[in-house]
């Protein structure tokens, strides 16, 4: 039993690893070009989840609600910089974190006001319902599997758009040096927002695509936020590729630390003091895999430039 | 410090005091207790400005320590309620309900993880040190939660408040005294600190860490130093709080904990003695006030926040008192 249990929780921890990287990606990027921390991600995160539950409940489709959600992030993400971020891009850490804080603020508390406290629920579409089954017999619902295609997918076409297209060689040069890049005629103002947006876009697109496995309600954003900051400081930050790798490794640990740390504990204590001990070790594991990345290489496995 | 923001400084204080004199004379043991939240959120402010304002470290974390603190307090008095020992090995430890000695024990565990954090994440700086100070506050507190022996995510109740040789310590305005001493021993200890040879050196460290290691001082043990010192007040705070609420939690610990720190640091005025003091009062001031009227008062609080970033910087003793003077 334990071979097919380890590889279903490798599966979850792969899926969990994907959408953190989509959160991490926007986040890296925004760090990497505008210089920009941005605590107010999470929300973001969590406006594509609503907003793709709501349409999704209003049209029935769950397919409208992944485009709506994604889209309406990117959008709140293209007018709150326009409003808000772009003032701060020369000041320093603590005021953006002030600021993205106030944010977070303003922004849960407006869902909680529109979409009110009850957490709303998403099926997933009846296409990507029920499950297949892995080698070793276990069952396994192909919504998981869809989102780790799908957040691959999106990973896959964020790395086109940055290598390979005059967008994304702008977005290089703007992470490279971007005094210089204004002075070639560049339109700086556009280029920020559009990368603000773009990141906003995918944590909105993943906040959606986890909508049906919890249940989306205020406050869902910032546990992912705060995993994704541990998916930057080890993976380094400001790299696409650093985040890539930092988010498996966090998605993969965390999920079969919860698994295997207590069954590895119950063989040399007593099974109560285990599911405990492991339990708290299991909590902590990620930040303890952050620390000895950070003892060893505090820039992160993957510095950029 | 100008004459000015002394006037301003003492005005603070005072009003502090007489506030929760005054309630105390109206029968109002409410708002005597009032008074006390606004003097331990003060408390724990002015730590964090030790690391925040005068050592240029943007902790997003100082809400584990303040945690740090509270589960100090509160699992010092479950053992003593219980009679069983803290711990039997290495050493016996039993548990106390004496307040002078869990308020070491708090400063002594808050100052000890903050050692083993800040070792970790002083090798970084700026946005690194926000992130990394988080993610480990984060960790602590997904401890807290997750560790059944001490209420895990439930938390721990305090049935009885802990004593003070000689005290009352259920007594509103005496416990009021308690938290309005202590603050005010930590702010003179940060001034004396801030106008030794330590604060010269923990005010070069955030303007010019180069300078400060080519002047023969090494930044690094300098700011490790001072966060602990940070922590260890605010942690402090935090017994306080467990003590003055009967209960402590992992809420507590929370980024959101951290986040309304920082906050009402900044609201006060960085690096500003009495910054703590005018922050906490607005803040309180805000939850009662608007709080009255809608439960979302913390809208409210964001967009006060975002215009006073964008705005209005140097918070209240920037109004009040005018810019710093450096002496």
């Amino acid at each position: 039993m334990t071979a097919a249990l380890i590889f279903e929780q490798l599966l979850n921890g792969v899926q969990l690893g994907v959408m953190l990287f989509l959160t991490a990606a926007g986040l890296t990027l925004v760090f990497g070009v505008m210089g920009l921390i941005n605590l107010a991600h999470g929300a973001l995160f969590m406006a594509g989840a609503f907003v793709c539950a709501w349409t999704a409940a209003q049209t029935g489709s769950f397919w409208i609600g992944l485009g709506a959600g994604t889209l309406a992030a990117a959008a709140m993400g293209a007018v709150v910089e326009i409003l808000v971020i772009r003032r701060l891009y020369g000041r320093d850490h603590l005021d953006q974190v002030l600021a993205t804080f106030a944010l977070i603020l303003i922004f849960s508390e407006g869902a909680l006001m529109i979409f009110g406290a009850q957490p709303l629920w998403l099926d997933p579409p009846a296409l990507l319902s029920g499950a297949v089954h892995l080698p070793g017999g276990a069952a396994y619902p192909i919504y998981r599997l869809a989102i780790i295609v799908a957040g691959l997918a999106a990973g896959g076409a964020l790395w086109l758009l940055i290598s390979r297209t005059r967008v994304g060689m702008r977005i290089r040069a703007g992470e490279s040096d971007r005094e210089m890049i204004g002075a070639l005629g560049v339109d700086i103002a556009v280029l920020y927002t559009f990368v603000f947006a773009l990141g906003a876009g995918l944590a909105g697109f993943a906040g959606a695509m986890v909508g049906p496995l919890q249940s989306v309600q205020v406050g869902m954003g910032e546990p992912v936020l705060i995993l994704a900051f541990v998916v930057i400081v080890i993976g380094g930050i400001g790299s696409i590729r650093g985040a890539f790798v930092g988010a498996l490794i966090v998605g993969i640990a965390d999920t079969l630390g919860r698994v295997l740390l207590p069954m590895g504990f119950a063989t040399i204590m007593p099974a109560s003091d285990a599911a405990s001990a492991g339990g708290a070790l299991a909590s902590m594991l990620i930040y303890l895999i952050m620390a000895l990345v950070l003892a060893i290489r505090p820039a992160g496995l993957f510095p950029a430039q | 410090m100008t004459a000015r923001e002394g006037l301003v400084t003492a005005a603070l204080i005072a009003a502090l005091a007489l506030a929760a004199l005054w309630a105390d004379g109206a029968g109002e043991p409410y708002w005597v207790n009032m008074a006390s939240r606004v003097a331990i959120l003060a408390l724990a402010g002015a730590g964090l400005n030790i690391a925040l304002g005068h050592g240029g470290m943007v902790s997003f974390g100082h809400a584990a320590f303040f945690g740090i603190g509270g589960y100090a307090a509160g699992i010092a008095a479950t053992h003593a309620a219980s009679q069983e020992p803290i711990m039997t090995w290495p050493l016996t430890v039993e548990g106390t309900d004496a307040m002078p000695t869990i308020w070491l024990a708090a400063m002594g565990a808050s100052a000890l993880a903050a050692l083993a954090i800040g070792a970790l994440s002083l090798r970084t700086s700026g946005v690194y040190f926000i992130m990394i100070t988080l993610a480990f506050a984060q960790m602590i507190y997904y401890f807290a939660i997750s560790w059944p022996e001490y209420g895990g995510e439930d938390g721990l109740p305090i049935y009885a408040r802990n004593s003070f040789p000689g005290l009352d310590t259920y007594d509103p305005l005496v416990f009021f005294g308690l938290c309005f001493a202590l603050l005010i021993a930590a702010l003179a200890l940060t001034r004396m600190l801030m106008a030794a040879r330590f604060g010269a050196a923990l005010d070069m460290a955030r303007l010019n860490p180069v300078r400060l290691a080519t002047s023969g001082i090494a930044p690094y043990p300098v700011k490790l130093a001072a966060f602990a010192l940070s922590a260890a007040i605010t942690g402090l705070a935090g017994a306080l709080l467990a003590d003055l609420n009967g209960f402590v939690g992992p809420s507590l610990m929370s980024w959101h904990m951290s986040g309304e720190l920082i906050v009402l640091v900044i609201l006060g005025g960085v690096g500003r003695l009495a910054g703590p003091i005018a922050g906490a009062m607005v803040f309180i001031g805000m939850e009662v006030v608007v709080g009255g009227y809608t439960d979302r008062w913390q809208l409210v609080l964001g967009v006060v926040l975002l215009l006073m970033v964008l705005f209005a910087r140097g918070g209240i003793m920037g109004a009040l008192a005018g810019a710093p003077r450096h002496d």
